[in-house]
């Protein structure tokens, strides 16, 4: 399983505590967290699902390419890092 | 008359309480360091967050903003994948079909206490018939072809700041729009129809500087006890109607200038009307530092320019379009600014109070 962790500064909205979750993209690990945690899927996702303008997700160190789709793999035993760009107010 | 006012800043959510004649007292409500763009005080309290990662929030208070909990935010409804997306005909910019910021909100009328209007960034607007706990985008405004012509102002995307829900009929609303014009349904958001005729844009080429769809009214707002009376603070004038916007009139001589963003109209004399002028689009400061209030009280014919209380000089605030109001009375009026400065009268602008020279910057000022 995965491992998903959010930016510490999203946890004064929203608590989000580290979690495990399967999935194999980064959209299917997000949904299964969201699916338990749905209010923090606003925070890090836009209307029509994509990532927020000024939000980034790493896996495995290295940051998404498909920001829309949220396509990109994640490995059985991914580490995921949900986090706020430095873009951005 | 109303003694208190919600004020909504870039950095939090205050209260002002009328203590006594002439003292008014600030305190801080909620959300501190958060941008507060938008408030709706009432029987239920809202407050539109703007957190610049996070995304658009909205929150509700059923005890006069002691307790705030999140409710549903406005959102656009996911297309469907491969959906042609709409393309502005000015930038040539995607218009995302993402909430970017509320800017607007209001109840849906005395008889319609649960229905709530929310107009928003890039254009959406949005209703909700339980208080906020769901919201639909009003397709009938979204889906119209000129709204695909809108474009932004000062802001990226065009934005809903005004919405004007006739006492007489709630199925009767007009929204302004900047840079979109003023459109209104007359049978509860089944139709619009563009009412800006007599507007024009000097930021326009001379063919299209008529056309009502382009017109960037900064704030609409429409005189309670004579609905069809609505004045308009334009990009580039002072506007008015008297015909339930079937027609606008310039209002051509305000001193000491034309430009501004705020106005509001007397609740029950619809002749007069506040602006805060600053220089010009290009300079977004007081008239030669001297911050001053204009008043008309026959309908555009003359004004007063009113300094009492406000600073003569060295004064560099700019009013945004949210951040002046007018009490159910007509006799009070607050206005906020781009430096955090908060002025009251309690006598239609003859003297004014300043509250505070040193809040966040504000956006919205609200009395009730």
């Amino acid at each position: 399983m995965a491992r998903v962790e959010f930016t510490p500064n999203l946890q004064r909205h929203v608590t989000c505590p580290p979690t495990h979750v399967s999935g194999g993209t980064v959209k299917e690990v997000l949904n299964a967290v969201f699916a338990e945690n749905q209010r923090a899927r606003g925070y890090v996702l836009d209307d029509q699902g994509a990532l927020r303008q000024h939000m980034v997700v790493f896996v495995n160190g290295a940051s998404i390419k498909d920001r829309s789709g949220l396509s990109d793999p994640v490995p059985a035993d991914g580490e995921v890092y949900v986090m706020q760009a430095l873009s951005g107010g | 008359m109303s003694d208190r006012i919600l004020v909504a800043t870039r950095k939090g959510l205050f209260e002002v309480e009328r203590k006594r004649k002439g003292r008014w007292e600030v305190s801080p409500m909620g959300f501190l360091g958060d941008h507060v763009s938008m408030v709706l005080p009432g029987k239920s309290s809202f407050a539109a967050l703007h957190h610049g990662h996070f995304g658009t929030k909205l929150h509700r208070s059923l005890d006069d903003g002691k307790h705030w909990a999140e409710v549903a935010t406005p959102a656009f409804p996911e297309v469907a994948e491969g959906t042609k997306p709409d393309v502005n005909p000015l930038s040539g910019d995607e218009t995302p079909r993402r909430v970017i910021m509320i800017w607007s909100l209001e109840t849906g009328g005395a008889d319609r206490q649960d229905t709530l209007l929310c107009g928003t960034i890039p254009g959406g607007l949005f209703v909700s018939h339980d208080n906020g706990d769901s919201w639909s985008l009003v397709d009938s405004l979204w889906e119209h072809p000129l709204r695909k012509e809108w474009f932004g102002g000062g802001a990226e995307h065009p934005g809903i700041h005004s919405i004007c829900v006739d006492p007489r009929d709630s199925n009767r609303i007009a929204v302004g729009v900047s840079c979109g014009g003023v459109w209104l349904t007359e049978d509860n958001l089944e139709s619009w129809s563009c009412r800006a005729d007599g507007m024009w844009a000097a930021y326009m080429p001379p063919e299209q500087k008529n056309l009502p769809h382009i017109q960037d009214p900064h704030r609409v707002v429409q005189c309670v006890s004579a609905p069809d009376a609505l004045w308009a603070q334009h990009h580039n004038g002072v506007f008015r109607t008297v015909d339930g916007a079937a027609s606008w009139q310039e209002v051509k001589d305000v001193p000491p200038s034309t430009f501004g963003f705020a106005v509001g109209v007397h609740p029950e004399k619809p002749d007069t009307a506040w602006f805060v002028p600053g220089v010009s689009d290009e300079h977004r400061i007081p008239v030669d530092g001297r911050l001053v209030v204009s008043r008309t009280r026959d309908g555009g014919k003359s004004f007063d320019v009113l300094t009492e209380g406000l600073p003569k000089e060295r004064a560099y605030d700019l009013t945004f379009r949210h951040a002046l109001d007018v009490d159910k009375t007509g006799e009070r009026v607050v206005f906020g600014s781009t430096t955090g400065s908060l002025w009251v009268t309690e006598n239609e602008g003859d003297t004014w109070t300043c509250v505070s020279t040193h809040l966040p910057p504000i956006y919205c000022t609200r009395f009730g």
